[in-house]
């Protein structure tokens, strides 16, 4: 009952989303309110059904109703209720599923937020969300329905690969898509601009909250996504440049990209064909990740299902939407007025740099990750692009954006003093100076490399703070009238100093974890005692536990330090029953300040030894701080009185909404 | 500046950078490619000792030695042809015998292949795509290594794979 409810709710949403995406348009195309206020109604209605729907399938994998194939690929009855819950996104129709309520909710968002949007721009950014929705309805209906039944309903289940029964797969995956499909805003607005031949500076403060959500999200959910593959492959890396990887790196790249274009747009009015052309691209980015994860057709290290049916239909939705986008913007951009002008050095112009070198910085990527498939369609040759072509060709690119990021917020609109912002950022390039010092000579003799970019992320955190030393008058003006002027600061000023701040940190966390991560590898016998960055790892020997669905060996270690225990690691290796010896890795992790201590376990040897893994990773923990503090940056800007999503702005919205010519 | 003058300017510096970055891409798909071959490939194309590419293939039955601190060796045969292996380090949890296994590493003088990383992009009933392949074209084909595949798990984003990397 349950099964077909969800099912028939699904259909209802996709008859809905045909509604959606037809009806206003006529609307606005007879300038009649009430058809174009169908969207809205049908957008609430689409979400509500897709929502039961959803449930309906948490409902079944929670009961554990084998007759339901997706159930019983990916569920056992024995697995803890989390993952029962989780397990419904951790296969390919669930997670599907997920994808078109997140679109359906960004669809209500709109819908219940946008009140304040012109009538006729809520009309077209609603069904041209629909359009999207339409398509991937039809997509899960006919090659990736999760509702279909077995014919004779097996009393187990095969339960969820081990490796996904992990808290992540709770996070990630949820944030990712709420990144991923959060761009769908953005690029229903360029559409419905360039539908309606219009677009000003208000366009873009619609626009920018938006965006803005979405890149928090995705920024989150890539640096959850990073740490999750972190602790849990059990080999200590956090980046492989995966192709599935560089699917949702892509996105990021041009949202932020877009990001920053959309604030020129908004402050200057100039920029906006580029800015629409952004919004385009970086939901086509997004289309083509899921394209990349959803089809198999990379040999990915994420990606194993192959089934060629659903490859081409999402192939043809990619054509659809990223070809039929990109030929509306080559016949409607030129009707677009032109915005305002600039000189090179000036915060636009900072602005257009940043741009060009992270959608230059995007396409390395995409480059480095679709080459080798196009080359196999072509010549048949079978080559793997990894690690250094994206260090040879990303790195240089990024070290570049890194230099110029303190730059940018020290100019001034219209017209930039470079030599100003440089004595502004004296006290920034001497911090760098000094690091870059003290380093060299504690790391004597070793890479000059790691020195350099340390001193370079120091550069970008100490430019962010001085751009908002500078704001407040820090040393210049009394302490109370600073205080004043940092409570006065708007917050979207205190975002882009968080903002940046994190690259910088990031940047160094990822700089001490490669140069300096020291490793381990050994067989491990009871009383053994590895060392390892002056910790002392003393194995104190193996037991075995039995888990819900899985037996699991427990070696123990005492950490001590100077000859002062600290505290006990215990990684794990277990054993599901449930998937016929699938095995999966339980790495330990110690954490001190922002290092790590990491151990993994291998094979037990016949001697009653065990291999054993153990790193030392320093300040690796920067690596997602980083991230994290550029999301809470994107947060602080968001939560702006300004830019709040759905915050009314009657006057402004009115007077600036003329056609163009 | 005029509109003309600052499109110029900005034109210019796109050129500029687009320009870098080719020369970036091209450098580095010239020298940090790495090519995917079987044994009987290798057999065939005499592939000099140093130069890096992938090995992929099954792993023999019977063929896996573990040594000292780590050490291990196996071979990895296809159809026709079988190239002995040597790694250091732990394998990964899915590495079997008789399963697709794909190494990246180099030749030494004496023929062996030395690998520095392993890499088991499998569950238990399936292959890696590079290995299914490739045995493809050589005619031995099992249709059963594939037919389980819709049963694993894809998983998401930077979701962790069923096996990583290990180095």
């Amino acid at each position: 009952m349950i099964v077909e409810s969800g099912h028939y709710a699904l259909v209802l949403a996709l008859a809905l989303a045909l509604i959606q995406s037809t009806v206003p348009l006529l609307g606005a195309r007879l300038h009649d309110p009430a058809l174009m206020n169908v969207a809205r109604s049908t957008a609430l209605a689409q979400l509500l059904f897709v929502a039961l729907s959803f449930l309906a399938l948490v409902t079944l994998h929670v009961t554990s109703d084998f007759s339901v194939v997706n159930v019983f690929e990916n569920s056992h009855s024995l697995k803890p209720l989390i993952y029962k819950v989780t397990g419904v996104w951790g296969n390919h129709e669930g997670s599907m599923l997920l994808w078109v309520s997140i679109l359906a909710l960004f669809g209500g968002l709109v819908a219940a937020f946008g009140g304040n949007l012109p009538l006729s721009l809520r009309a077209h950014v609603l069904a041209v969300q629909a359009w999207v929705a339409s398509a991937f309805y039809l997509f899960i209906l006919m090659t990736s329905n999760p509702f279909l039944r077995l014919a004779d309903p097996p009393i187990e289940g095969r339960d969820l690969n081990p490796v996904l029964q992990d808290i992540g797969l709770a996070v990630h995956p949820p944030m990712l898509y709420l990144g991923y499909v959060g761009f769908s805003i953005s690029f229903s607005f360029a559409i419905a601009a360039l539908l309606e031949g219009r677009i000003d500076a208000a366009w873009a403060r619609w626009v920018r909250p938006w965006t803005l959500m979405a890149w928090i999200f995705l920024t989150l959910g890539i640096a959850m996504g990073s740490y999750w593959a972190y602790y849990e492959l059990g080999w200590g890396g956090w980046w492989f440049w995966d192709p599935v990887e560089n699917a949702s790196l892509m996105p990021w790249l041009a949202g932020t990209a877009l990001l920053h274009s959309a604030l020129v747009m908004e402050k200057r009015n100039a920029l906006k064909v580029w800015t629409i052309l952004l919004s385009i691209l970086t939901f086509s980015l997004s289309l083509l990740g899921t394209f990349l994860v959803r089809s198999g057709v990379l040999t990915s290290v994420h990606a194993f299902a192959t089934d060629p049916t659903r490859g081409v239909f999402i192939l043809l939705i990619l054509c659809v939407f990223i070809g039929g986008s990109l030929m509306l913007f080559a016949w409607r951009a030129a009707s677009l007025k032109q915005g305002g002008l600039f000189a090179p050095i000036s915060r636009e112009g900072a602005l257009v740099l940043n741009n060009l070198f992270l959608v230059t910085a995007c396409a390395t990527v995409f480059i480095g990750t679709l080459y080798p498939l196009a080359l196999e369609v072509v010549t048949g040759a079978k080559i793997s692009v990894g690690a250094p072509y994206f260090d040879l060709t990303f790195g240089p690119l990024l070290v570049a954006v890194m230099i110029a990021v303190p730059f940018g917020p020290m100019l001034a609109w219209k017209r930039g003093d470079i030599l100003g912002a440089a004595q502004r950022l004296l006290a920034a390039g001497i911090a760098a100076l000094v690091v870059l010092a003290l380093l060299w000579a504690w790391t004597r003799g070793g890479s000059a490399l790691a020195p350099l970019a340390i001193a370079l992320a120091v550069f970008v955190i100490a430019g962010a703070f001085s751009d908002l030393a500078e704001r407040i008058g820090l040393f210049r003006n009394p302490p109370a009238i600073t205080l004043r002027r940092a409570r006065g600061l708007p917050r979207s000023a205190w975002g882009t100093v968080f903002a940046h701040a994190g690259l910088g940190v990031a940047l160094i966390g990822i700089v001490c974890e490669t140069t300096w991560n020291t490793e381990y590898i050994g067989t491990m016998k009871e009383g053994d005692v590895a060392k390892i960055a002056g910790y002392e790892l003393k194995m104190d020997g193996l037991t075995q536990r039995q888990g819900p669905n899985y037996r699991e060996l427990l070696a123990s270690f005492a950490v001590s330090l100077d000859g002062a225990r600290l505290s006990a690691m215990t990684p794990s290796k277990r054993n599901f029953t449930t998937r016929a010896g699938t095995s999966t890795t339980e790495a330990a992790l110690q954490t001190r300040g922002v290092s790590q201590l990491y151990i993994s376990l291998g094979e037990p040897t016949p001697e009653g030894g065990i291999g054993v893994r153990i790193y030392h990773k320093p300040m690796v923990l920067l690596i997602w701080f980083g991230p994290v503090l550029m999301a809470f940056g994107g947060m602080l800007s968001l939560s702006d009185r300004r830019l709040r999503v759905g915050a009314p702005k009657p006057a402004k919205a009115l007077r600036g909404l003329q056609a163009a010519e | 500046m005029t509109r003309k003058q600052r499109r110029l300017t900005i034109i210019g510096c796109s050129l500029g950078v687009l320009a870098l970055a080719a020369a970036l891409v091209l450098n580095a798909l010239r020298d940090s490619i790495v090519f995917f071959s079987t044994p009987s490939m290798v057999a065939e194309q005499h592939i000099v000792p140093g130069r890096r590419f992938r090995l992929g293939g099954l792993v023999q039955p019977g063929s896996l030695k573990r040594g000292d601190n780590l050490a291990v060796s196996f071979e990895v045969a296809d159809t026709s042809a079988k190239l002995p292996v040597d790694y250091k380090g732990i394998l990964p949890d899915l590495f079997r015998e008789g399963q697709g296994v794909v190494a990246e590493g180099a030749l030494d003088p004496s023929g062996v292949f030395k690998a520095d990383t392993v890499l088991a992009k499998h569950d238990e009933t399936y292959m890696p795509k590079e290995v299914a392949d490739a045995l493809k074209k050589q005619g031995h084909w099992k249709d059963d290594y594939g037919a389980n595949a819709g049963g694993a798990v894809a998983s998401q984003g930077t979701v962790p794979a069923v096996e990583g990397v290990t180095r």
